[in-house]
């Protein structure tokens, strides 16, 4: 599904990300953990196709597509979805108003029928369920005044709404309260279907243990210098990443 | 007039008199203001004496006057003496069908999502006689009568209801006012009347749309409505489609008098040519616009979305003159390419106990210019006045200007007075973020633009606001870059 080879992408002239390989197959769920800074937000960034950042070489195909020429939305339409670590604020908009203008873009691009307002209402009950999300929360402007774990679920009540094909999470559970952290990961879960893959960006194992990865990666230095199953997550939850970073200077 | 005057008048204009008799059967005045164009003007529409009058008090008077300098826009100077400032009001040419539209026209009408007969009717194409609105507005006008509201054209008014016109006309802005306004009192043509009797409720929103004898949109329009003891109006002037006019400058004048616990609402959607991608062409938009609360416990409320013009100039006010009276300014002003505006709102409290609340929302994208001038003045008897003032601009770009000048004046101790101002940009972060939903650009403008409107659009009657909206999203079109 997705294939990206020897990537280089910079911001502002700054080399972040430089010969990372990647290859997502449907269903299946990557955890990509790595220190501050490694380039983890560049790389979803540059999935997702943000105007600043440019890459330099590489290539990340998308279904066989070369998806560094197509813009943001047309991926978006495409079916990847990313649930920013910082998520931004749209004042007087509604999450609802927000939601059905997103969500009609995409099934027009897949030449479906917008839905009319009641049937959007009723996709959006399914979905708040979903993530146990407040009925108020969706006639409040997008993400004005959330707290930060309200913001993170509401990104993942926008991923259920929008049912991508590939959803880059990126530190999705910093900022959940315990219970939190279970619903939303309960929510991710049932959004596994055996097709649709996700990328996920943490810090913590703790994640992990509700949302099992496949494989586990280790980004650092704008590369991908380690890879392994689960277990590699337990491992750096207890040794740090020292080791790591020790194998790649040599 | 005095005795004297009138003899001097008589005298100097004898001469012309005949001449003008000649003159009334031409159509159009000749081109340039005098003492003779104003009497042709009120010949044509066979007006009183007193009205007559009054307009040439205003001419002379602004004779005397400068065109005013201080707004923060730059236009060419207005040749006053290139002007005709009478034409007979002529029928829109008819068209056969939308085919003979303009596409960039129709083009911008589909945008706006006017239905199709709507869209017949605002480019003058026949309409079947079945679904002809002139029903429409005969029925429209029994029910109001019935309540005994009047609402009709001025020129109406000036007929019918004499003593109403003589008693309120120049009563909020006198012909004295400002050099626009004096133009105005002079030359105006046409414009609309409304009363709303004591204690009446008016049931419906008024629109211009639905007056009789409306002969389009004048460059020299004046309209006066007054609301009775305890009565209540929702006014909407203008209309979201695109208004294009040979007329380059507009100097229009409303009145509105609200008697004790009256409360008028005024909602007004401009949207004039506001000139090319260039800023050729496009028109002078002055108006004044004064509401005065001369009773206990009234309300008057100004709602704006002025998106229209190449220069506009306007400053919708409210003198606060009984005790407990309101006074509202909604206004969401956006310009884009080379348009110019200056606008805002002045608030005079007079009585005790006034309130007034301000909330301007400029948006400038291209190399637009957009100034809110606000006026907030405390008389010395008004106790306890309370003022909320918070004016936001945006930019959607960094070849734009947005400029904010309050002003306040303040000469009672127990008043209170609050000002709030911000100026932001529509973040690259923000649209991304749209971006990633699936949304494109423009549609992620729209979005955010009419976000931050909010407040105002909830001001607005339900169609009117979301007409203004889908206005916004078109006028916003390449503000951006
Ligand atoms: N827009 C930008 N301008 C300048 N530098 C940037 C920009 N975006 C990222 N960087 C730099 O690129 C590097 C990688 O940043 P990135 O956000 O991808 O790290 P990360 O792995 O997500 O870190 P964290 O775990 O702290 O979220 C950092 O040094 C960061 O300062
Ligand atoms: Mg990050």
């Amino acid at each position: 599904m997705l294939n990206i080879k020897n990537l280089h992408a910079s911001v502002e002239g700054r080399e972040i990300l430089n010969g990372l390989n990647l290859q997502v197959n449907p269903g299946e769920v990557h955890a990509i953990m790595g220190p501050n800074g490694s380039g983890k937000s560049t790389l979803a960034s540059v999935l997702a196709g943000r105007e600043a950042y440019e890459v330099n070489d590489g290539e990340i195909l998308y279904h066989g597509e070369n998806l560094i020429e197509l813009s943001p939305e047309e991926r978006a339409r495409k079916g990847i979805f990313l649930a920013f670590q910082y998520p931004i604020e749209i004042p007087g908009v509604s999450n609802a108003n927000f939601l059905k203008t997103a969500v009609n873009e995409v099934r027009k691009s897949k030449d479906m029928d917008v839905l009319d307002s009641k049937d959007f209402l009723k996709l959006m009950k399914d979905k708040m369920q979903l993530v146990k999300m407040d009925k108020s929360m969706t006639q409040r402007s997008v993400n004005e005044g959330f707290s930060g774990g309200e913001k993170k679920r509401n990104e993942i009540f926008q991923m259920a709404m929008l049912e991508p094909e590939l959803c880059v999470l990126d530190e999705t559970d910093s900022g959940l309260d315990i219970d939190a952290l279970r619903i939303v990961s309960d929510g991710i879960n049932a959004l596994r279907d055996g097709k649709r893959s996700f990328i996920v960006i943490t810090h913590y194992q703790r994640l992990l243990d509700y949302i099992v990865p496949d494989f586990v990666h280790v980004l650092y230095k704008g590369k991908i210098v380690k890879s392994g199953p689960k277990e590699l997550a337990l491992e750096l939850e207890e040794k740090g990443y020292d080791w790591i970073k020790e194998e790649v200077e040599i | 007039m005095s005795e004297d005057l009138k003899i001097i008048d008589e005298v100097t204009s004898g001469e012309y008199k005949w001449g003008f008799v000649s003159n009334i059967e031409s159509e159009n005045a000749p081109k340039g203001l005098s003492e003779d164009i104003v009497r042709f003007i009120s010949a044509k529409k066979k007006e009183p004496e007193w009205m007559l009058e009054f307009r040439l008090k205003a001419f002379r008077h602004w004779q005397k006057m400068q065109e005013p300098q201080w707004a923060n826009v730059n236009y060419p100077k207005v040749d006053f003496q290139d002007i005709i400032y009478y034409s007979a009001p002529k029928p829109k040419k008819q068209l056969n069908s939308l085919d003979e539209l303009d596409p960039e026209i129709k083009a911008t009408f589909d945008k706006l999502g006017i239905s199709l007969l709507e869209q017949k009717r605002l480019a003058g194409v026949a309409v079947d006689a079945v679904i002809d609105s002139v029903s429409v507005k005969t029925t429209f006008r029994q029910e109001l009568s019935k309540l005994g509201i009047i609402f009709s054209s001025f020129s109406e008014a000036v007929q019918e209801h004499p003593e109403l016109v003589k008693k309120y006309m120049g009563s909020v802005v006198p012909y004295t006012d400002n050099f626009y306004a004096a133009l105005n009192s002079a030359v105006f043509s046409d414009g609309s009347f409304c009363y709303i009797p004591k204690g009446v409720r008016c049931p419906m929103e008024l629109s211009t749309y639905f007056r009789i004898n409306s002969a389009g949109t004048g460059q020299f329009e004046r309209t006066l409505i007054i609301a009775d003891e305890g009565a209540y109006v929702s006014y909407l002037e203008g209309c979201t489609a695109p208004k294009r006019d040979e007329n380059q400058l507009h100097a229009a004048v409303v009145e509105i008098y609200a008697h004790t616990d009256a409360q008028v609402k005024y909602s007004t959607v401009q949207n004039w040519y506001p000139g090319d991608k260039d800023g050729r062409g496009g028109i002078f938009n002055f108006v004044t616009k004064r509401g005065l609360c001369a009773g206990e416990r009234s309300k008057i409320s100004w709602t704006q979305v002025e998106t229209g013009s190449a220069v506009t100039w306007k400053y919708p006010s409210v003198i606060l003159k009984g005790d407990y009276s309101t006074g509202e300014f909604y206004s969401v002003a956006l310009t884009n390419n080379y348009q110019q505006v200056d606008t805002g709102t002045k608030m005079i409290h007079i009585g005790k106990h006034t309130r007034s609340t301000i909330i301007s929302k400029g948006i400038s994208g291209g190399r637009s210019n957009n100034s809110y001038r606000g006026l907030v003045r405390i008389g010395k008897q008004a106790e306890k006045a309370r003022n909320f003032s918070q004016c936001d601009s945006l930019l959607l770009g960094d070849k734009c200007g947005a400029h904010t000048f309050p002003y306040l004046e303040c000469a009672n101790p127990t008043a209170k007075v609050e000002h709030e101002a911000t100026t932001s940009k529509v973040g690259e972060d923000q649209i991304f973020y749209c971006n990633q939903r699936g949304i494109s650009t423009e549609d992620a403008i729209g979005l955010i633009v009419n976000g931050y409107c909010k407040e105002v659009f909830n001001q607005l009657p339900m169609e009117f606001a979301v007409e203004a909206q889908k206005l916004l999203a078109v006028s916003l079109e390449g503000s951006v870059g």
